[in-house]
């Protein structure tokens, strides 16, 4: 697996191609102009397949628009801050939601980690509300907190809250007895047994949890916001889209959707990784 | 069994059977309407007619189907695609940034999209499930096949074996572990695709359309009864249909170890 990993790395066709190219210097131009070029042939191409389809006037334009018109209606709906408006409430719903996950989630995990006790109680209870999917709760959600911010916020934290929970639960219990004994042997209190060993020992698996809790707390926001009736947000903006077959507008959304997605991904979750896991050693960048 | 065994047991019993007299004393306490908080007898009973007239198991088929075409479409799709990538080069190039710019897109955002080309009913639901179970397929069907020891290849090599013996023998046993891996996750996603679907499209079956429009009628205890339908049928397939997968192969054969506990 490690040898297969660091052979990709090498290669210049792979995704760190552009950024090593860029590293070597001018030298290395070349290949990053060919980097670019490979990875930019297929959107290319499917770009240009869309666009022919879209011109062929086979369905009508309002339903299939060709990709300028989603272009202005991207640049036209960020020009007027409508389309930031509706990214910035959704992303504060997913904040908040968010946060409240992790703090539930970590805290329970730590504790069926830690306490025998903790762990048999809260299992079972877990166990059966991690297998229904999330979506499934939203009405009852909106039955009981109401339409709006609320139902939404409670719902994403609920959603996302049990793969942090598995996650850091697993991570402690993960964490290697040598570890703690010998810290124990040196003499470290509970407390700085927890800082020093526990917490950064199960650091790599809580990563993956709130990382997991988060791609499924982002897939699910979208019919959430739809269901709850909130009056902004990306769900919402597509879905209303629909009610006007403003087909550029609501394919414009899911790219903004895409980018967020993908930014949540790449450059939060990895830098975290980076000053944490990594620098430590305790995983393979 | 050992006695630690034992006492997890009866804990974990307790505190289901707790957390249930905690539920059924506030519906009972009258503070919330019944109709939002039902007591448990009221959903056991209304899930029991449910089942009993046969409106349960319709909807669970309906459900089913859905799902269950929309991810062997996935698969027909998603794991000759995947393995194509991992051994070529040209399809990894093409395909690769594709499918990294498609897959933070979630699925439930394509179903207004869906919904405007394709109309409402099943093949909203369909696509979106294979959408959704495309992207674990294909990922993982690739990073398994690359991540086959070279050792093993050049083995069988040097002992004769043919391209065609090389790939059912060694490559995709190799690669199995992350291919089911992928499996898994990719039922789970479909799993949430054909609820949300099912609730946007609204097609009078389905289990997704049940707890929908069960919240129009404030009828509670048939959104709680068909929620532990849904969370049943979700575990039976984890458990029992990707366990077994995975013990016939790849436990068996002795590639990953078994989890504990």
């Amino acid at each position: 697996m490690r040898h297969a990993m660091h052979k990709t790395v090498s290669e210049p066709g792979s995704s760190a191609g552009p950024l090593r190219a860029r590293l070597r210097g001018p030298s290395g131009s070349h290949t990053r102009w060919r980097a670019l070029a490979r990875t930019a042939l297929p959107f290319l191409l499917v770009g240009a397949l869309w666009e022919i389809i879209a011109h062929l006037g086979t369905f009508p334009p309002r339903l299939f628009p060709p990709l300028e018109d989603v272009a202005s209606a991207l640049v036209r709906l960020t020009v007027a801050g409508i389309l930031p408006r509706h990214a910035a409430e959704t992303l504060l719903r997913l904040l908040a939601g968010f946060c409240l996950a992790v703090i539930a989630g970590v805290g329970l995990g730590i504790a069926m980690g830690r306490s025998r006790l903790a762990e048999d109680i809260l299992l079972p209870l877990v166990s059966i509300g991690a297998p229904i999917p999330g979506v499934a709760y939203a009405p009852l959600f909106l039955l009981w907190f109401g339409l709006g911010n609320v139902s939404a916020v409670l719902l994403v934290g609920f959603v996302s809250m049990f793969p942090i929970v598995f996650n850091t639960w697993t991570g402690v219990k993960a964490v290697k007895e040598i570890w703690v004994r010998s810290a124990q042997a040196m003499g470290a209190d509970q407390e700085r047994l927890f800082r020093h060993v526990i917490l950064p020992g199960a650091l790599p698996y809580i990563l993956a949890g709130l990382r997991l809790g988060l791609a499924q707390a982002w897939r699910i926001l979208v019919v959430v916001e739809l269901l709850a009736a909130v009056p902004w947000g990306l769900g919402w903006l597509i879905f209303g889209a629909r009610e006007f077959l403003n087909t550029d507008v609501m394919l414009a959304g899911i790219v903004v959707i895409g980018a967020i997605g993908l930014g949540l991904e790449n450059l939060v979750f990895r830098r975290l990784e980076q000053f944490t896991v990594i620098r430590w050693g305790m995983m393979a960048a | 069994m050992s006695p630690e065994r034992t006492r997890s047991i009866v804990r974990g019993t307790l505190a289901l059977l707790v957390a249930a007299a905690a539920y059924e004393a506030l519906a009972q306490g009258g503070i919330f309407p019944k109709a939002l908080l039902p007591p448990l007898p009221k959903v056991a009973g209304t899930l029991f007619d449910m089942l009993a007239d046969g409106s349960m198991l319709w909807h669970a088929a309906y459900t089913l189907t859905r799902m269950l075409i929309g991810f062997a479409l996935a698969v027909l799709i998603g794991l000759p695609l995947g393995i194509l990538m991992g051994r070529v080069r040209a399809l990894e190039g093409f395909f690769l940034p594709l499918v990294s710019a498609l897959m933070p897109i979630p699925s439930l955002a394509w179903v207004p999209v869906f919904i405007l080309w394709f109309g409402l009913g099943n093949t909203v639901a369909v696509l979106v499930v294979c959408y959704a179970a495309m992207f674990p397929v294909v990922l993982n069907a690739w990073s398994g096949v690359r991540s086959v020891n070279q050792l093993w290849l050049r083995a069988a090599g040097a002992m004769g074996a043919d391209e065609t013996a090389l790939f059912w023998k060694v490559m995709l046993p190799g690669a199995a572990p992350f291919i089911i891996a992928g499996l898994r996750q990719a039922f789970q996603r479909s799993w949430i695709a054909v609820v949300g679907a099912e609730m946007i499209t609204s097609s009078d079956w389905g289990l997704g359309w049940v707890i929908y429009d069960a919240k129009e009628f404030l009828n509670a205890d048939v959104m709680l009864a068909s929620l532990a339908v849904i969370g049943a049928i979700g575990f039976v397939f984890e458990r029992l249909v990707f366990g077994s997968l995975e013990r016939a192969t790849v436990l068996r054969w002795g590639m990953v170890c078994a989890v504990k506990g």
